[in-house]
């Protein structure tokens, strides 16, 4: 094997991860360049600079109810998230019990189940107990979906811990709860509030579910799929565009603060 | 921790979390097997014992048909995924200098938060007939070709789906993959595609199935991808449910669709992990 032959095929192997970024990113960069474009329908070569969909997107009142909506869901199904993701991570670091595979099943199989199925037994579940159609049943569906993710996150962090911490906490005299408020949530502050963003950031993202049990209080990923059932209108580019800067905003403050986490431990 | 009875904190930690995913998770799920067997009367659910919503549905060509269309678009979607993922995942976990390695994982996670449906829609922007793709063929007097409202339209959306999860998974598997084997095999003057093949596929098995697995799962729920790149016509499952739910009061049927997937799913799943953690060697 002869280095010539060597170094082509890393450059070969290179290319290709351009490749695959470019493939995964061209809808994205798309997105936005065409959102900033006078065409109804974008083609090469591109029509000129126009913030024309932004200005209709502003003054549309069902896309200011629907991002209203968005928000005040992601930020609720954010803290319950987390609420509940650490509680179920935190009983999975510390605890041994009959059955804790099955807990551990329930709490994380949701999202590997379709999104359809998922939007079907809710609205079939919560129209029985009356409770689809409104706000409240985006919020159930969300903070099942989301917790998972939370709790993936906050248990990553509890496994940095030195056990001998809690064991400390005690051995001074702190019972259970002072020992969680002082020892356990600030070492896990952190991924609590990378959990909140994260959370909040699939929340947001979130359309199939909410589209079933959602009723007239659509989100704004909801409205989204109405303008793509609807005409073609550029404004899903405007929508996605600012919806993809929030979300990514929120991604790299997770990330950040992960990361400096991880560093003030080892 | 030894056997006693659990203490009110560890109830208060634990208990919220598991009466959620029980409340509204398990029993929606029940739920939904519950319904397949209720009948609908004056567009009003009636609870009822009654196989007429499983006769109705399985002894039906067009469901079969879209079963296999479904099943078929989701193994088709999960080998390309996998094909096209795995020179890459190589390259990253064997390759790329550690700085490298941390920075494209972190822009292969962005995707997980983009709106997929945003991204479905540019990408009919590039596909279609006078699109952005066929317009740049056309400076070269190539084409026009049809790609929207096809299976290709499907399966792009599909792989713009799951790949930047499956180059995740295959990284991590091939980081846990012990370098001295590789080594090793170098030494003992076995070629590159052949390590590739012998040596590096085999230890990162387990972690290259289970990616295959998720593109399956997520491209077999997808409706998005079969409905607005495929055309939606022959519809795929996932469409049937969204159909039959949005069009009426028709839900036990399309609980039976449900229930068909999530079997269809289990059993993959099942077969996939028993396959990937089988004993190496026979």
């Amino acid at each position: 094997m002869t280095g010539n032959r060597n170094r082509l095929i890393n450059a070969a192997l290179k290319l290709h991860i351009a490749a695959c970024v470019i493939f995964i990113f061209a809808p994205i960069l798309g997105s936005f360049v065409f959102s900033l474009n006078s065409d109804r329908f974008p083609s090469l070569p591109l029509g000129h600079f126009s913030t024309e969909w932004y200005r209709l997107i502003w003054e549309d009142p069902f896309v200011w109810a629907g991002f209203f909506n968005t928000v005040v869901v992601g930020l609720i199904v954010a803290v319950i998230a987390t609420v509940l993701g650490f509680g179920g991570a935190y009983t999975d670091f510390r605890y041994n019990f009959f059955g804790k595979n099955i807990y551990l099943a329930l709490a994380l199989l949701p999202p590997t189940i379709p999104v359809v199925i998922m939007g079907l037994a809710m609205l079939a579940f919560l129209s029985r107990v009356n409770l689809s159609g409104s706000t409240i049943s985006i919020i159930i569906a969300h903070g099942v979906m989301c917790s998972p993710f939370a709790m993936a996150i906050i248990r990553l962090r509890l496994s940095q811990m030195d056990p001998d911490l809690e064991a400390a906490s005690w051995n001074l005299g702190g019972n259970e709860w002072a020992t969680l408020r002082h020892v356990i949530i600030p070492f896990t502050k952190p991924a609590l509030f990378a959990a909140l963003f994260i959370t909040m950031a699939v929340s947001f993202d979130e359309f199939a579910v909410a589209w079933f049990v959602s009723g007239l209080n659509e989100t704004l990923p909801v409205k989204i799929l109405g303008f793509l059932q609807g005409q073609v209108s550029p404004r899903i580019n405007a929508i996605g565009s600012l919806a993809f800067v929030s979300s990514i905003t929120l991604i790299i403050l997770a990330q950040m603060l992960l990361r400096n986490s991880s560093k003030d431990k080892s | 921790m030894t056997r006693s009875r659990p203490s009110l904190f560890s109830l208060v930690l634990s208990l919220p979390l598991l009466i959620w995913q029980v409340a509204f998770f398990l029993f929606p799920l029940i739920f939904l097997v519950a319904i397949s067997f209720w009948t609908v009367r004056n567009f009003q659910m009636t609870p009822d014992l009654n196989f007429g919503n499983w006769d109705r549905i399985l002894t039906r060509g067009t469901f079969w048909d879209a079963y296999a269309r479904t099943a078929m678009l989701a193994t088709a979607s999960a080998a390309l995924t996998s094909a096209i993922a795995f020179p890459a995942a190589y390259a990253i976990s064997f390759k790329l200098s550690e700085r490298a390695k941390q920075w494209l994982v972190f822009v292969l996670i962005i995707p997980f938060f983009t709106s997929y449906l945003v991204r479905v829609y540019s990408l009919q922007v590039f596909l279609s007939d006078a699109g952005i793709i066929n317009a740049f063929l056309d400076m070269f007097g190539i084409g026009p070709f049809l790609m929207l409202n096809t299976t290709f339209g499907t399966l792009v959306g599909m792989v713009t789906l799951c790949l930047p999860l499956v180059i995740l998974l295959q990284v991590f598997s091939l980081n846990f993959v012990n370098r001295d084997f590789v080594e090793a095999a170098h030494n003992l003057r076995c070629g590159r595609l052949r390590t590739v093949l012998a040596v590096i596929v085999p230890s990162a098995r387990v972690g290259l199935v289970i990616a295959a697995l998720f593109a399956f799962i997520l491209s077999f729920g997808d409706f998005v991808s079969p409905l607005y790149l495929g055309g939606g016509n022959p519809p795929t499952l996932s469409i049937m449910i969204t159909d039959i739910t949005k069009s009426g009061q028709q839900w036990p049927r399309a609980a039976v669709v449900a229930l068909m997937m999530i079997g269809t799913l289990l059993t993959v799943a099942f077969g996939a992990i028993t396959y990937a953690y089988k004993e190496r060697g026979k």
